[in-house]
């Protein structure tokens, strides 16, 4: 009854291509920005902003990375995290090398690095295709992860390859308390998911989508290959680049090679699977339900037998509920969070007379 | 030169044990094009469950615990299951999601693989188990003798049981009617159900079979390195293989194995030192990648002719 359209008209073609055409929604967004960006600091808790709110989402941002590649240009990558990790190391680096780099600027370089790697690693995509270029940009992920390590001068020559954020300072203020770093995360995803959001919309995004459907198609009606695949890497790979330099500024402050290791890769690609392929509100969604699920289990399990089960039974209970969700979600809902949404919409227009 | 040979040959032999994990995928991918990222999770419950059912069975039955019987019965009832295991999968996983995109499958056996060692170490723990087939690890020696290299027993022996498994396997492919089936839902899914295989029977037989050759793998790397977590990566060894033999090529995985054991092995000693070593971990992606530059589909992989 309230989530309608009818009476909004479409008098010039800038209204009829806004991002949320519907007056509702775009009020519904503003609401939620502003409680996520006024209210939440206020209520959430240290425990809440450091360990839920800061890595959902920065997850969020890697999964708009490898949705770009997956949902949108077809591409299947399990090399995500190799990026985020190129985009850590970089940024580190040019913070510690250049004298006064604003940390901002420092962000994108390191996500513009993660994106001339991906383009490099992207070059196969050319030439192979489908389960053939996963199982190669595994390839990118072990090499990217062993070059980080074996090379000492990425981690600053510190011992076993970690290394330290600087100090997050931006014209003189330091991002220190935990509010802080979050309203500079969820700054960061706004502006970027907004671009996201406007990139699959405009050529680039339909380009990317036509050759992910038939790519032998697309490049039949005039979509040229390589520049729309490598652009695609490039893209995604800046974002998890991105996601990446915030993982090592906002959230850890200590990164090592090896916390960007293949599970991680993983877990951004359950993301986008249980959020929705193809979809940029789902790779948020899916970012906080994969974010907060293990943190759930954690404190559900233990009531569930009254407190009795030693650590390692739980933590294989874990795993076992883990695994078998996973697949339940992929049963019940093959196309994602973002799609029950859409439908839950669709519902919304009609109710409270469906016929 | 020798030392080369030593190198080349354990490498060979090596490669004959990703092979074995390799064949388990292409089996499933072939009939059902289900990119079964849970291989490796079944080496390791199949291996956990023989060593888990060998300690039990002398305890259950009084039998001596070095006795023949009880490594048969063990391996019978770890068959079983697996056996099992491919079945409810079927039942569980796969027959719902029929129709959906490839991914969506692949997605589903990595939740699988999470569930798999969630049980597999749930139900028997998490310790480090020793596996002990009777074949020592020690070169044999008339061939140390004779030319100086030194070639392991064991390895020999499990590259036997791989090329007996692989010979096994064809004649089942070539000559039984369960067999025949399988090429025939291998070759398109359609026409099979078409002229009236019962698609699920092959899944299920399939993925009977893959568990059956993740039990032999499992033993064999078992033995080798023990039973432990570990054995799930060797999933992590077994896509290189995977990709530079073809997915749906049997003797793809063998050749694609050889190769990958070989310049691998060849690669840790000739060029690790150079580079600090560790090499291993992406040196068999890398070989895969430069043959799929050439050959996309692997070097055995069906040629896909796309049309619009």
């Amino acid at each position: 009854m309230f989530y309608r359209e009818a009476g909004q008209f479409k008098a010039n073609y800038r209204e009829d291509q806004q991002i949320f055409p519907i007056r509702q929604d775009r009020i519904a967004i503003a609401l939620l920005l502003t409680f996520f960006f006024l209210a939440v600091p206020v209520i959430a808790d240290e425990y809440w902003l450091k360990a839920i709110l800061v890595p959902t989402l920065i997850f969020a941002l890697a999964a708009i990375g490898l949705n770009i590649l997956t949902g949108y240009a077809g591409q299947l990558s399990l090399g995500s995290a190799a990026f985020m990790a190129v985009g850590a190391f970089a940024a580190y680096n040019f913070m510690l090398r250049v004298d006064g780099m604003p940390i901002l600027v420092a962000l994108v370089l390191g996500g513009l690095t993660a994106a001339a790697v991906g383009v490099l690693f992207g070059l196969p995509s050319l030439r192979i295709k489908g389960f053939y270029l996963a199982v190669a940009t595994l390839a990118a992920q072990f090499f990217i992860i062993w070059l980080l390590t074996k090379v000492p001068w990425f981690s600053n020559y510190s011992s076993s390859g970690v290394i330290t954020a600087q100090q997050v300072k931006i014209l003189g203020y330091a991002f220190e308390t935990p509010q802080s770093k979050y309203l500079l995360t969820l700054a960061i995803l706004t502006v970027l998911a907004l671009a996201a959001k406007n990139m699959v919309r405009s050529s680039i995004g339909r380009a990317w989508m036509a050759v992910r459907d038939m790519d032998v198609a697309a490049e039949v009606i005039g979509i040229r290959l390589m520049h729309t695949k490598l652009m695609a890497f490039a893209v995604s790979s800046f974002y998890c680049g991105v996601a990446g330099a915030l993982y090592a500024y906002t959230y850890l402050g200590t990164v090592e090679p090896e916390g960007f290791n293949l599970d991680l890769s993983f877990r951004i690609l359950f993301m986008i699977i249980i959020g929705g392929v193809g979809s940029i509100l789902g790779s948020i969604l899916g970012a906080a339900f994969i974010v907060l699920l293990p943190i759930f289990l954690d404190n559900v399990i233990p009531h569930l037998f009254g407190g009795a089960l030693p650590q390692s039974l739980t933590s294989n209970l874990q795993l076992i509920i883990f695994g078998a969700l996973i697949i339940f979600f992929l049963i019940v809902e093959p196309h994602g969070l973002a799609r029950l949404w859409q439908i839950g919409k669709e519902k919304l227009r009609l109710w409270p007379f469906p016929h | 030169m020798q030392f080369f040979f030593e190198v080349l040959i354990g490498g060979l032999l090596s490669g004959v044990l990703y092979a074995l994990v390799a064949l388990g995928f292409v089996l499933i991918y072939k009939a059902s094009g289900v990119f079964n990222f849970a291989q490796g999770a079944m080496v390791f419950i199949a291996a956990l469950t023989f060593v888990g059912f060998r300690e039990l069975l002398p305890r259950w039955l009084g039998l001596d615990a070095e006795s023949a019987a009880v490594f048969w019965i063990a391996l019978l009832l770890a068959l079983l299951v697996m056996v099992l295991l491919g079945i409810v999968t079927e039942r569980v996983v796969l027959r719902p999601l029929v129709n959906q995109p490839p991914i969506t499958l692949f997605m589903a056996t990595i939740g699988l693989t999470f569930f798999i060692e969630g049980l597999a170490q749930g139900v028997w723990g998490a310790n480090v188990r020793g596996l002990e087939l009777g074949i020592q690890d020690e070169p044999i020696a008339w061939i140390m003798d004779s030319t100086g290299i030194g070639i392991s027993k064991f390895d020999l022996f499990a590259a036997g049981i791989a090329a007996a498994l692989v010979a096994v396997l064809a004649a089942f492919f070539q000559w039984t009617r369960v067999g025949r089936a399988l090429r025939a839902v291998a070759d398109d899914h359609q026409a099979a159900l078409a002229i009236g295989i019962p698609l699920q029977n092959i899944w299920r037989i399939v993925w009977a079979v893959a568990g059956f050759v993740a039990l032999v793998a499992g033993l064999i790397w078992g033995a080798r390195n023990g039973v432990q977590f570990a054995l799930t990566f060797t999933a992590l060894k077994a896509l290189p293989v995977l990709i530079l033999g073809g997915f749906t090529s049997v003797p793809g995985a063998i050749v694609g194995g050889l190769i990958i054991g070989a310049s691998e092995k060849l690669a840790e000693v000739y060029l690790g030192p150079h580079v600090g070593g560790g090499i291993e971990s992406w040196f068999a992606y890398v070989v895969a990648l430069l043959f799929l530059l050439v050959r996309p589909e692997g070097l055995f992989g069906e040629r896909h002719i796309d049309r619009v």
